[in-house]
């Protein structure tokens, strides 16, 4: 499934008095590979729990390919094409990592009814091999989720997203918690399955060297708030957006790892 | 192909497990020996049935011996009305004990852990008392009495010991055979998702309630059928069947032979009659050192036997490697 526009009109959600996404309104092109950053509290998360319909906006719409889904059960959201990983990885502790791939395709598909048939199908253990080979998990196959190193894990996680063919995937801070070396085989692995896929790639990332190497453009949110976006070159010379988040070093130095 | 071949795999090992079983039973055919088989099919199957809840849905149930009990009664009352064959009664007392769990389940499943086991337990203990007060029907704490008539069927004559004792047998290789199979599905890795991370699967598109429901159901089904072997083997049903120390020991069973490993609660089984029997031989508190050697095992090794073995085994195969 090729990448799918993503739109977001005027969202706007807030928790007792405090406004987690005021007003936000965001074009992500079809195919397009985007990060989103913000200082902690910056509402990041949030906005991914508005897109993926783990919680409902107070205000505001969000358009897959110009329908709209805003309110939509979370399911029905991943079975129209918006794939999510997770800041903590979210798996299958027992399951081996085939395992987890095919039983994510298999419910996706809606065939666990299944008595008589033996797990997994062979159609499906194709194509949970074909998406280890592209997250270049083809090694671990046999090995459960539990036992998998943290890196390893969230790559699962990204896998068990990527499986479903997603037209959008949304990356809740794929490096989080990696040393330096991990934070960028990840980044270098998100880049590739990018590439290989085309889908429309959104991710929160903390690490700006990271960001501006392979993101097209950059949106920066603050207090829920976008405070600008545009090419990593743009952002980075924007006069708030270095007052606000960046520091001057960043700004005046490139960044080069 | 694949799955047929594994299938009709398991299906031969139960065959060839049937006939040697048969030799041995009709070959020594001592009393105690038969007895023991039939016991064992019984609670083996009580225990496996109790486990797919357990060990594959992670769906903890204190109220398991309701099915057992709904079996062994209708059973019971079904051939004590006479007019009916044994395998008629059969299918009804295991259709009656499905749509039994369809119905409790049905309440309890949405509810999360604790509060999932003190329901089904509720539902146990009401049932219980329905049938302590039902005594025109039930016979009330007397249970059924007068015996229960065993017309024999395609030749066979449940009531010659040995005839039970292999009709059990079959029943629970058939049972072992068909849960097996559940496990190793599709739907068995749903159930597997299910217990692993709930609200990822529920996030992936898998329906909570209707796997777990269809789970209840079909544990609570085979439930019913080991209460049937069980009314058949005491001839009458008892409300003991359908107390809370009856699911206590299918659990206490698994626990004793581990829920990972699939054939675990069989081991349990064994192992909890032939304590039971040996402790009850030499002391008249077998309560007391029944319970002591369990918590010894179980906390002392914090799994099941076969877990433990197994675990042991793939150790020292990772240590070769």
């Amino acid at each position: 499934m090729r990448g799918g526009r993503l739109e977001l009109q005027g969202l706007r959600r807030s928790f007792g008095g405090v406004v987690a996404t005021d007003n936000v309104s965001l074009d992500f092109p079809a195919g397009t590979l985007s990060a989103i950053i913000g200082p902690n509290g910056a509402g990041k998360t949030t906005l991914f729990h508005l897109i993926s319909g783990r919680i409902r906006p107070d205000a505001g719409r969000v358009l897959l390919d110009g329908e709209d889904i805003t309110g939509l059960e979370r399911q029905e959201i991943v079975r129209r094409g918006i794939g999510r990983a997770f800041q903590v990885a979210n798996l299958f502790p027992s399951f081996t990592v085939s395992e987890s791939l095919a039983a994510a395709i298999l419910t996706h598909e809606g065939r666990t009814a299944s008595l008589f048939r033996a797990f997994p199908p062979a159609d499906v253990a194709t194509r949970a091999a074909e998406v280890m080979e592209l997250c270049g998990l083809s090694a671990l196959a046999g090995v459960q989720a539990r036992h998998l190193s943290h890196g390893d894990q969230k790559l699962l996680d990204i896998a068990l997203a990527l499986a479903l063919d997603p037209k959008v995937l949304l990356l809740d801070e794929p490096t989080a918690g990696m040393g330096p070396e991990e934070r960028w085989r990840m980044i270098e692995r998100v880049h590739r399955l990018w590439e290989a896929r085309r889908m429309t790639l959104v991710f929160i990332e903390h690490d700006m060297d990271i960001v501006f190497r392979i993101a097209e453009t950059v949106r920066v949110l603050r207090y829920g708030a976008v405070l600008a976006q545009g090419t990593p070159e743009e952002v980075r010379r924007n006069p708030a957006v270095i007052e606000a988040y960046l520091g001057a070093e960043h700004a005046l130095e490139g960044t080069a790892p | 192909m694949r799955t047929v071949m594994t299938w009709r795999g398991d299906a031969l090992l139960a065959l060839l497990g049937f006939v040697a079983l048969a030799a041995v039973a009709l070959g020594l055919g001592a009393p105690s020996v038969l007895d023991f088989a039939i016991r064992f099919a019984i609670f083996g199957l009580m225990a496996m049935s109790l486990n797919l809840l357990i060990g594959t849905t992670g769906l903890v149930s204190f109220g398991h011996a309701a099915f057992f009990g709904a079996g062994a009664y209708t059973f019971g009352l079904l051939m004590q009305s006479g007019g009916w064959s044994i395998p008629m009664a059969i299918l009804a007392a295991i259709v009656f004990s499905a749509l039994l769990a369809l119905v409790i389940g049905a309440l309890c499943v949405r509810l999360s852990e604790i509060y999932f086991a003190f329901l089904t337990l509720a539902f146990q203990m009401l049932l219980h008392s329905l049938v302590i007060s039902w005594v025109s029907l039930t016979g009330g704490d007397q249970g059924l009495m007068g015996g229960i008539p065993k017309p024999p069927f395609l030749g066979i004559d449940l009531g010659d010991a040995r005839h039970l004792a292999l009709f059990s047998a079959f029943c629970l290789l058939a049972s072992v055979v068909a849960l097996r199979q559940v496990v190793r599905s599709p739907f068995g890795a749903a159930l597997r998702m299910l217990r692993d991370n709930p609200e990822r699967a529920a996030f992936l598109g898998l329906s909570i309630f209707r796997y777990r429901l269809a789970a209840f159901v079909i544990a609570g089904t085979f439930a019913g059928l080991a209460g049937v072997l069980m009314s058949l083997y005491v001839s009458g049903a008892f409300p003991t069947f359908l107390y809370w120390t009856t699911s206590g020991e299918a659990i206490f069973m698994i626990m004793l032979g581990g829920i990972t490993v699939f054939l675990g609660p069989l081991a349990g089984a064994a192992i909890f009659l032939l304590l039971n029997d040996w402790i009850t031989n030499i002391t008249e508190h077998h309560g007391l050192v029944l319970g002591s050697i369990l918590l010894v095992l179980v906390l002392g090794l914090r799994k099941g036997l076969l877990d433990f073995a197994v675990d042991a085994w793939r150790e020292r195969q990772g240590r070769r490697a």
